[in-house]
């Protein structure tokens, strides 16, 4: 292979394969090209597309946040458990998890800058604090509104009519009542992560702190500050995840959302093979998720049984990943040479 | 006269067109400490690293004990007696194991151990070990727990376990204090005592004079002097380990303006003299130094990045304290750091984005980047600088050193500073960068003070207009760069104990 077509493979083989997926499934898959079907793949990787995004923001500094998953899971209970049983408002909900998101973002930035825990165990641990956390409240039990409570009553509160219209709600375009809000949410959130890890002046000493975080901070950069902030927009993205994760159900469901942290992950590693960026990005990691979700959505409908999923994520992120660091560091060791 | 325990001749080795070694030819004696001195890149580390196994020489032989010696490995090199304790302590070391551990292991790996071990007969043989090299901890203790002259001693013990003909201690105070540096000079005396072979390789004139028999310099890969004299030549030592030839940069020095930045009674380090020094403006004063001269320190506590011990600086007569690298810039003191690839250069970045990378704030309106000014800003310091690129563009890791180095340079030149700080610019740089890098300093000299780090005396003697020498952490010299008498400066390099014999 000559260098041009090397290059050529690297930087536009991963879109290219997206597109021939696409269209493979148009042909093969009755039902696959029509807007409803594309509106269901954006809305199956809605949300794990926020996580991912959360997670990008994390790599792009050097550091890797597993505890996104259950703090996902943690606002989705968290929200129920504003609603149903202190019987608040949409807005109370939204806001204290929010909050809570922001909070265990700060606590894993401070675990790994001031406490010097490598980020990978400081986020292991806080994702096994709050899968316990999360269960205490309810000892363990889904929340539902008309559910016995401890002290023998019932919960009155409810879901919001405000707040299911987060998950629930379509908008119309083109056709009656097509895009919900999650993929609406998703994609306003790739667009400004995308615009603030690419074109802002903090994006960009946040990429040099990944690349040489002692240079970084010997040009004045605040690198504690900055890894901090990477952490707490990771931990609001997947509360906005879980959020939207709840509003869709309409009940706070203990086993919902287990898959969340891998997938996210998978998307935001499949994310450094598209344009041959060979780094986190942005742009990279929704087209990763979108990805996962087209293959996902295609093979089910030509019929392929659901527990081969994972297997399939799992080989579209081995692969991804040799494309990344094989082919990429081939070019490099051109380019020097 | 004594026996010639090692001796090596014509031993010549290149990496690629380098060539690092260049016919050494060298006795080492039983029973007697050989210090070697050079400066960075002179090929002490080349010449370690064939006599512990590590290379192979291109050409030349050792002899070891009379018999012909080619280690095929740091192994092979230890079983015949050459025994190296390297300059990071836990190299030679397992820092979470006990000492006794650490002073058996070797026996653990002998053919013939049976699969338990006999933690009783372990430390019994560890406390003769112990005892045999005068120390007194106990062995139970984890090799971590301790500190590190005790850590240094335990390395240097479990190479002495194995009886070496020759003993190589690479720079091995450099993380001692004093006192701890002391207790391992008493080692080294009993082992000279017991007829080991000693080659010591240091900077720091005080361990040279407290232990050394004779002295080696070495300079661009071969030796340029041999001292056996009694007393040893220090000065000439180090006169031969630095050298000079005149440089061809003409520089007339300018006396500078207004003082810039004022250090008032400053000590590095808690046990050191205090320092007092002006800078003034449109000057560029150059400090030079041994390592462990205190040279990178002071530019530290003047960026911002560690803590004076004592005393205090003054930036344009106002107190200055800065808390971090930050809020030094923002004041308007600039750092270039040495050891450029570890901190400075921004691998994943092109040349724009590396230059431009401090002052992404001026780069940018609402914090939405300029990219047409950063490149713009960028190409207008490629071509004042002379960065050899083919775009601002390109990758940082294309560029050559010089080039990497200029653009590292030139980053802080793209604002006005205050007070400019270049540690070890010239690191890793060839002549035709270093000239152009040289110049152009100078020439935008003006409007702030600047303050270059450099341990070769010719670096300093191309940039200065004054040169500050320091030794252990304080002024021993001062020199206007005019006619400067280099024996002098020397004499200030190697330390102020030494200019007062000469005078005497």
């Amino acid at each position: 292979m000559n260098k041009n077509a090397l290059d050529f493979a690297i930087k536009y083989g991963f879109l290219i394969l997206l597109g021939g997926l696409a269209l493979f499934f148009s042909l093969y898959a009755s039902g696959f090209a029509s807007p409803r079907s594309a509106v269901f793949i954006l809305q199956s990787v809605a949300i794990t597309g926020i996580l991912a995004l959360g997670v990008t923001c994390t790599l792009v500094v050097g550091g890797f946040d597993l505890s996104i998953g259950s703090v996902a899971t943690s606002a989705l209970m968290l929200s129920a458990y504003t609603m149903v049983i202190l019987e608040q408002s949409a807005f109370v909900a939204v806001a204290v998890c929010l909050l809570m998101g922001a909070l265990v973002g700060l606590v894993n930035g401070l675990l790994i800058v001031k406490m010097r825990v490598p980020d990978l165990l400081a986020t292991l641990g806080m994702m096994f604090l709050l899968i316990g956390l999360q269960r205490i409240p309810t000892q363990g039990n889904s929340i539902a509104t008309g559910m016995s409570l401890e002290d023998g009553s019932v919960a009155e509160g409810t879901f919001s009519a405000a707040f299911l219209w987060l998950g629930r709600h379509r908008f119309d375009l083109f056709l009656d009542r097509l895009v919900p809000v999650p993929v609406v949410v998703f994609l306003l959130i790739a667009l400004l992560i995308w615009l603030f890890l690419g074109y802002t002046r903090h994006g960009r000493l946040m990429y040099a702190i990944g690349s040489n975080e002692r240079a970084a901070g010997l040009v004045g950069t605040n690198v504690h500050r900055y890894k901090i902030v990477a952490y707490m927009i990771s931990g609001m993205l997947a509360s906005v995840g879980g959020i939207l994760l709840a509003a869709r159900l309409g009940r706070g469901d203990i086993a919902s959302g287990n898959n969340l942290l891998l997938d996210s992950v998978a998307a935001a590693l499949i994310g450094f093979a598209v344009l041959g960026a060979a780094r986190p990005n942005a742009f990279g990691t929704a087209a990763g998720a979108l990805f996962v979700g087209i293959l996902l959505q295609g093979l089910t409908m030509m019929n392929a049984p659901y527990y081969m999923q994972d297997f399939v994520k799992g080989a579209v992120l081995v692969a991804a990943l040799v494309f990344t660091f094989y082919l990429s560091s081939r070019r490099g060791g051109r380019r020097t040479a | 006269m004594k026996n010639v325990t090692c001796k090596l001749r014509g031993l010549e080795k290149s990496f690629g067109q380098n060539h690092v070694l260049k016919g050494i030819d060298l006795d080492l004696r039983s029973g007697e400490v050989t210090a070697l001195m050079g400066a960075n890149g002179a090929g002490k580390s080349t010449l370690v690293k064939v006599l512990c196994g590590y290379h192979f020489a291109d050409a030349g032989h050792i002899e070891l004990g009379g018999e012909p010696f080619a280690p095929t490995d740091a192994a092979d090199a230890i079983s015949k007696g050459v025994v190296t304790v390297h300059q990071s302590i836990d190299d030679g070391v397992i820092p979470d194991l006990d000492v006794a551990t650490n002073l058996t292991l070797d026996r653990l790996t002998e053919p013939g151990v049976g699969l338990f071990v006999n933690d009783r007969k372990l430390r019994r043989q560890a406390r003769e070990v112990a005892e045999g090299m005068g120390l007194t901890m106990d062995v139970r203790m984890r090799v971590a727990d301790l500190d590190v002259a005790d850590r240094q001693m335990i390395a240097i013990a479990r190479a002495m376990a194995r009886a070496p003909k020759l003993l190589i201690l690479d720079e091995p105070t450099s993380s001692l204090s004093s006192s701890e540096a002391e207790r391992l000079f008493a080692l080294i005396d009993r082992l000279r005592a017991e007829g080991v072979a000693i080659l010591y390789i240091s900077h720091r004139m005080s361990d040279i004079r407290r232990v050394a028999d004779r002295i080696i310099s070495m300079r661009d890969g071969a030796i340029s002097g041999l001292f056996e004299t009694d007393p040893l030549d220090y000065v000439g030592a180090v006169n031969a380990m630095l050298g000079h030839q005149m440089t061809e940069v003409d520089i007339d020095p300018v006396e500078g303006g207004e003082p810039v930045l004022r250090i008032e009674g400053l000590k590095l380090f808690e046990d050191s003299r205090e320092i007092d020094f002006e800078a003034r403006e449109g000057e560029v004063v150059a400090f030079t130094g041994l390592l462990g001269s205190g040279k990178t320190r002071l530019a530290e506590i003047i960026y911002g990045l560690s803590e004076p011990a004592a005393g205090r600086l003054l930036l344009d007569d106002k107190d200055y304290r800065p808390h971090g690298a930050g809020d030094a810039v923002s004041k308007g003191v600039f750092m270039s750091p040495k050891d450029r690839s570890v901190n400075a250069v921004v691998p994943d970045f092109d040349i724009a984005n590396n230059m431009t990378v401090p002052f992404l704030g001026a780069f940018s309106g609402l914090s939405f980047l300029n990219d047409k000014a950063q490149r713009r800003s960028t190409d207008d310091m490629i071509d004042k600088i002379g960065v050899v690129c083919q775009s601002n563009s390109d990758g940082i890791d294309t560029l050559s050193g010089g080039n990497q180095q200029k653009v590292m340079i030139g980053r802080w030149l793209l604002k006005a500073s205050r007070v400019l700080l270049l540690d070890e610019p010239f690191q890793g740089v060839d002549i035709g960068a270093r000239r152009d890098i040289g110049r152009y300093i100078r020439q935008t000299a003006n409007g702030r003070t600047t303050l270059v780090f450099v341990a070769e005396i010719d670096e300093a003697l191309e940039i200065a207009d004054r040169i500050v020498v320091l030794n252990e952490a304080a002024i021993a010299g001062e020199h206007k760069n005019k006619n400067v008498d280099l024996n002098s400066l020397v004499a200030d390099v190697s330390g102020p104990g030494e200019r007062l014999a000469l005078a005497g």
